[in-house]
């Protein structure tokens, strides 16, 4: 009964410390970000039929590049847009550095695409087609797909809606990202039923164990791909 | 942005210049620099450059009741901007509101406010414009209803409402408060926003004329201390304010929170110090909104706060606190003036929106609030009417329709 008893205590002691912890951690820049998270909270993702993109431990450079295409118009998203309307450069860098930071729990991938649809997708996505000219997504965004440093978002666990939406918002000009935009080209070589192919190829991908983007910057990527220099960098 | 980090480098360079001011061979990049710091405090890029635009280039457009004005290109490309235009040509606009032809300006461009400041300002201000990167950008027609179109009627315009010439200083009142009243009145334009215009734009004179719609958002009159006013508030206290758009219990948001970080927060302390000296002098009024708020019978009220309640509780109470009291980062709603005043537009924008206040060297991390763009507009209007009518805050409640933009 002791030994139990004790465990009961201990077990008690580690969830109250784990909460205050929780609260601490969140104090310093959570609680400023709450208007981020009301949307962007990982338990809100749903990869089947949601909308909302994963942010939590994409690279920081990609993060902010995001962010100053919403200042700059270069993204388009009404509260997108407003969130960011008068966000300094330094403090953009500090929120996604914050997010890039965090680890979260990822959603259940949502259900396999069917056989011709998946072929395609994963074509496109692990060896992308030489006829067409469209480079293979994992060249430049991991082998694993959880994206590269500084500046390249990893695939997985986004909602598939949010990337066709993504590629398809890039193929009609409403998306662009500092010059030369890569993504732009790409999807200029896509049509619909590729950009469906490869998003409901992406959405379904079980998440592997070790998420982080690769840290290693790729030395020869298929295309040069434009991005807006880091604060400390711009000043 | 690049706006900011160039402003702040313009602002070092002021300071800098200063110390070099009496070597001739600065004198001209000392005026160039003078008419940037100039230029920021009238804002002019406030309307001139469009978001992700090029600086100066023009292109935003401007809704209003006469229709959609598109700001024009005023870098220094000689046909598409305003390259060809002598000191003496922009001095014509900024305090006649004529363009070189001698046509009239639409008054969509505060030059009934410019008209208050002094040549030498202005000519600082073309001498940095004409320094800037010229962009050869044509910028489309103002798309405006009949008849207002017809640009020959802005002279009669002019003839019956706008009077051209500077304020002559009052010498009983001290040099800063000259000096607020120069900024307040000119290059700061805060009456083109904080008051409303009359028929066919004119310019009210009245002390309790009431605020203007602006972008959806109500700018409060800066005569009323239960609105805008400043007067009950230290000097010290409302030019901390105006430079980082937050005070103990407030943070500006909506088309404020754009003028803060594009303009206020690059104001030197002496200047938002002697802008905030004049806004506490302005003669307290009891303004009315021009808003009508639909009566609700005293069933509906009832019902509206009961609904509004439980979404409060739901939705707000976690940082606004249970009693509106207020957080770390959530302001206090249980007195707050934006809540409590006649327009009810504002606070329901900031519960629709959400958003940031404006990142300053005051407030350089801001809490942002969650938009709640979810809420039905009967159950937007039940949450304000209930902020509006508890913790002591005596708003009457209001109805959807009131609420919609």
């Amino acid at each position: 009964m002791p030994v139990l008893l004790r465990l009961i205590v201990a077990a008690a002691l580690a969830v109250t410390l784990t909460v205050v912890q929780a609260r601490d951690g969140r104090d310093a820049m959570g609680d400023r970000l709450a208007a981020c998270t009301a949307c962007h909270g990982p338990a809100g993702i749903e990869l089947e039929n949601g909308y909302i993109p994963r942010i939590h431990g994409k690279p920081a450079g990609y993060l902010y590049n995001q962010l100053v295409n919403y200042q700059d118009y270069r993204r388009r998203n009404t509260t997108m847009n407003h969130m960011v309307a008068h966000l300094s450069p330094a403090y953009l860098y500090e929120i996604a550095q914050y997010f890039a930071d965090q680890r979260a729990p990822y959603p259940s991938p949502a259900g396999a695409p069917a056989g011709a649809l998946a072929a395609r997708g994963e074509q496109l996505v692990q060896r992308g087609d030489q006829d067409a000219d469209i480079p293979a997504c994992s060249a430049c965004h991991g082998q694993h797909l959880t994206g590269v440093q500084p500046n390249t978002p990893g695939l997985i666990g986004l909602p598939r809606q949010y990337i066709m939406a993504q590629l398809g918002a890039w193929q009609v000009g409403t998306r662009h990202a500092a010059a030369p935009d890569c993504m732009s080209q790409i999807t200029a070589r896509l049509d619909g039923r590729d950009i469906e192919a490869v998003a409901s190829w992406l959405a379904a991908q079980p998440i592997p164990d070790d998420t982080r983007p690769v840290a290693q910057a790729i030395t020869d990527p298929p295309l040069q791909c434009g991005s807006v220099p880091a604060p400390e960098a711009r000043s | 942005m690049k706006r900011s980090i160039a402003m702040a480098r313009i602002a070092l360079t002021i300071a800098l210049s200063g110390l070099f001011a009496a070597t001739p061979v600065f004198a001209q990049d000392a005026t160039t620099e003078r008419g940037a710091y100039l230029a920021t405090l009238g804002n002019c890029a406030g309307c001139h450059t469009a978001p992700g635009g090029q600086p100066m280039a023009g292109g935003l457009h401007l809704a209003s009741p006469y229709g959609t004005f598109i700001t024009p290109n005023i870098t220094p490309d000689p046909t598409t901007g305003i390259g060809d235009w002598s000191d003496d040509d922009f001095w014509q606009a900024m305090h006649n509101g004529k363009r070189p032809d001698g046509s009239a300006m639409y008054p969509a461009c505060p030059y009934t406010s410019y008209t208050h400041v002094a040549r030498d300002d202005i000519d600082a201000v073309h001498a940095y414009l004409e320094d800037l990167p010229a962009v050869e950008q044509v910028q489309p027609d103002h798309n405006l209803d009949w008849p207002y179109g017809y640009r020959s009627l802005l002279g009669l315009w002019q003839w019956r409402y706008f009077e051209a010439g500077a304020l002559a200083p009052k010498p009983q009142q001290s040099d800063t408060w000259n000096r607020g009243r120069y900024l307040v009145e000119g290059l700061g334009h805060c009456n083109a926003c904080h008051r409303a215009r009359g028929r066919f734009g004119a310019a009210l004179t009245a002390e309790d004329a009431p605020g203007a719609l602006i972008h959806g958002w109500y700018a409060p009159p800066l005569a009323d201390p239960d609105q805008a006013g400043l007067q009950q508030w230290s000097i010290a206290d409302a030019a901390a304010f105006l430079q980082s758009g937050k005070a103990e219990h407030a943070a500006l948001m909506g088309p404020m929170a754009d003028v803060v970080y594009d303009s206020l927060q690059h104001w030197t302390d002496d200047d938002a110090l002697a802008a905030a000296t004049y806004l506490k002098t302005i003669a307290p009024q009891e303004v009315e909104s021009p808003l009508r708020l639909i009566r609700l019978s005293e069933k509906g009220a009832a019902n509206a706060m009961a609904e509004g309640r439980v979404l409060y509780r739901e939705h707000c109470a976690e940082c606004h606190g249970d009693d509106g009291q207020g957080d770390t980062g959530a302001p206090a709603l249980a007195g707050n003036r934006t809540v409590t005043m006649d327009d009810p537009v504002n606070v329901a924008n900031m519960i629709r929106m959400g958003g940031f206040p404006p990142a300053t060297t005051g407030n350089p991390q801001p809490y942002g609030m969650p938009p709640f763009h979810g809420l039905s507009e009967r159950e937007l209007a039940a949450l304000v009417s209930y902020i509006r009518g508890s913790w002591g805050n005596d708003a009457p409640p209001v109805t959807g329709t009131n609420l919609r933009r």
